[in-house]
C-alpha cells in the first residue's frame, strides 16, 4: 500500500525534483551553476610577437649575454679564434702553395711520360683536334662515366626529395606556381623568342664539335639546359611539356645513359684485352671522325641538358 | 695581358669577400653571378676555354637560376611585397 504525502512534503522529496527537472518546469542548474554568455577568445598581439620570438626569448634567457661575464668571454674568444683558425687555415694553404713548382719549369713532375704521350699521340690514337676532349672521352672515358652516374644518382635523389606524386598536391602545386610566372611580359617573351634558338644552336655546335673546339658534352648540354630554363621562364610550363615533358625526359635521359654505358664498355673491354676495335677514326678535322669521341659526346650532352632543366623544374614546382 | 688579369684577381677577390658580407640573399647571388662571369674570362686568359664555357653556363646561369628558384621557394625574396606593405603603410 502506497503512502499518501501532503503536497507540501512531497515538494521536499528527490523524486519531486527529478521529475520537475524531467517534464523541465524547472532547470535545476539554475542559481546552483555559474553562467556566462560566451564570447571569442582575443590573443592580444603582443602575445603573439612574444610567442613568436619564443625561441630568442629562451636563447636570451639561456645565454644571458649581458650579464653573464662568462658567455661573453666566450662569445670574444669564439670570434677571435675563428678569426685566427681562418687567417691560419689561408696561411697553411699558401705555405703548401708556395711549396709548388714553379710553372714552366720542365723539370715539374707534371711534365711525364703521361703528358707526353697525351700530346704527342692523342691526334693519331683518338683522332680529336681537341685534346682535352680525346683525352677525357678515350684515355680517360670510364671516369668520365662515373661522371655521369653521379648526375644521374644526383637527379635521382633530387627527385626523390623533391618529386611531389600525390594527384591533389600536383594540382596545387601547380596552380601556386601560376603566380610566379610573367603573366605574358612582353619584353622576356620577345627576348627569349630571338636568344632560345640562339642559345640551342650554339648547344648542339658545342656538343658536335666537342673533338674539334673546346667545349663537349657537358658544356653543350649545360648551355641547353639554360636555353630550357629559358624558355620555361618566358613561356610557362604548358608550352615547354609540348615537346619536353616527363615520358621524353625519362626516354632521352635513360637512352643516353644506356647508350655511353654500351659504347663505353665495348671500348673498354676491347681496350683492355688488347683486341683491336672496329670503330674507325676517320679523317682528323671531319665532323664524323674520332671514333666514340661523337656518340659519346651527344650522349653527355643529352643527358646534362636533361638534369639541368630537371633539377629547375623539380626545385620550381616538384614535378617536370 | 698581365694586368688585366691582375685586375680581375682584384675583382673576384673584392667579389668573394662582399658576397659574405652582403645583408641581402639577392644581392649575394648576384654578386656570386659576377664571380662566376670574372672566372670564366679568367680561365678564357688562362687559356683553358673548355672551363670557361662551362664556367660560364653552369656557374653563371644554372646555379644562380637554381638560387633564385630556392629563395622564391623559402620565401626569401619578398621584396615587392614588402615595398608595398610599407607604401601602404606610409599612406595610411
Amino acid at each position: 500500500m502506497s503512502k499518501l504525502k501532503p503536497r507540501n512534503e512531497y515538494e521536499k522529496t528527490n523524486a519531486f525534483r527529478f521529475f520537475q527537472w524531467l517534464s523541465g518546469v524547472k532547470d535545476p542548474y539554475i542559481d546552483n551553476v555559474e553562467m556566462h554568455v560566451q564570447t571569442e577568445k582575443v590573443v592580444p598581439e603582443a602575445t603573439i610577437i612574444e610567442r613568436m620570438n619564443e625561441a630568442q626569448m629562451c636563447r636570451d634567457k639561456v645565454y644571458d649575454t649581458e650579464h653573464n661575464k662568462l658567455v661573453q668571454l666566450f662569445h670574444k674568444v669564439y670570434i677571435n679564434m675563428a678569426v685566427l683558425f681562418c687567417i691560419a687555415l689561408v696561411g697553411l694553404l699558401l705555405l703548401t702553395v708556395s711549396y709548388l713548382p714553379p710553372t714552366g719549369n720542365p723539370a715539374n713532375p707534371a711534365n711525364n711520360t703521361v703528358a707526353e704521350r697525351y700530346i704527342e699521340d692523342g691526334l693519331a690514337e683518338t683522332g680529336a683536334l681537341n685534346i682535352v676532349s680525346g683525352m677525357i672521352l678515350t684515355y680517360r672515358a670510364f671516369d668520365t662515366f662515373g661522371e655521369t652516374n653521379v648526375l644521374f644518382i644526383a637527379t635521382c635523389c633530387v627527385m626523390i626529395l623533391l618529386m611531389i606524386d600525390d594527384e591533389l598536391l600536383k594540382k596545387q602545386e601547380v596552380k601556386n606556381d601560376r603566380r610566379f610566372e610573367p603573366k605574358n611580359d612582353i619584353i622576356l617573351q620577345g627576348i627569349a623568342f630571338i636568344l632560345c634558338p640562339i642559345i640551342f644552336i650554339f648547344g648542339i655546335y658545342i656538343i658536335l664539335n666537342g673533338h674539334l673546339s673546346p667545349g663537349g658534352g657537358f658544356s653543350g648540354g649545360a648551355i641547353m639546359g639554360a636555353g630550357l630554363i629559358l624558355y620555361v621562364c618566358s613561356f610557362g610550363f604548358k608550352k615547354t611539356q609540348q615537346f619536353f615533358n616527363e615520358h621524353v625526359y625519362k626516354v632521352a635521359k635513360i637512352t643516353a645513359l644506356c647508350m655511353y654505358g654500351l659504347i663505353g664498355t665495348y671500348f673498354y673491354m676491347t681496350g683492355a684485352n688488347g683486341i683491336e676495335n672496329h670503330i674507325p677514326l676517320g679523317i682528323a678535322g671531319h665532323i664524323l671522325s674520332s671514333g666514340i669521341i661523337l656518340p659519346i659526346n651527344i650522349c653527355v650532352g643529352l643527358e646534362v641538358a636533361c638534369t639541368m632543366y630537371a633539377f629547375y623544374a623539380l626545385f620550381r614546382r616538384g614535378g617536370l | 695581358m698581365t694586368t688585366f688579369q691582375y685586375i680581375l684577381l682584384i675583382f673576384l677577390v673584392v667579389c668573394a669577400i662582399s658576397v659574405s658580407f652582403s645583408k641581402s640573399l639577392l644581392n649575394s647571388i648576384l654578386i656570386y653571378m659576377s664571380y662566376s662571369l670574372i672566372m670564366s674570362i679568367l680561365w678564357v686568359c688562362l687559356e683553358s676555354p673548355d672551363l670557361a664555357i662551362t664556367e660560364a653556363a653552369v656557374g653563371a646561369g644554372i646555379t644562380s637560376v637554381l638560387f633564385f628558384a630556392t629563395l622564391k621557394k623559402i620565401h626569401a625574396i619578398r621584396i615587392e611585397q614588402e615595398q608595398k606593405k610599407e607604401e601602404a603603410e606610409s599612406h595610411e
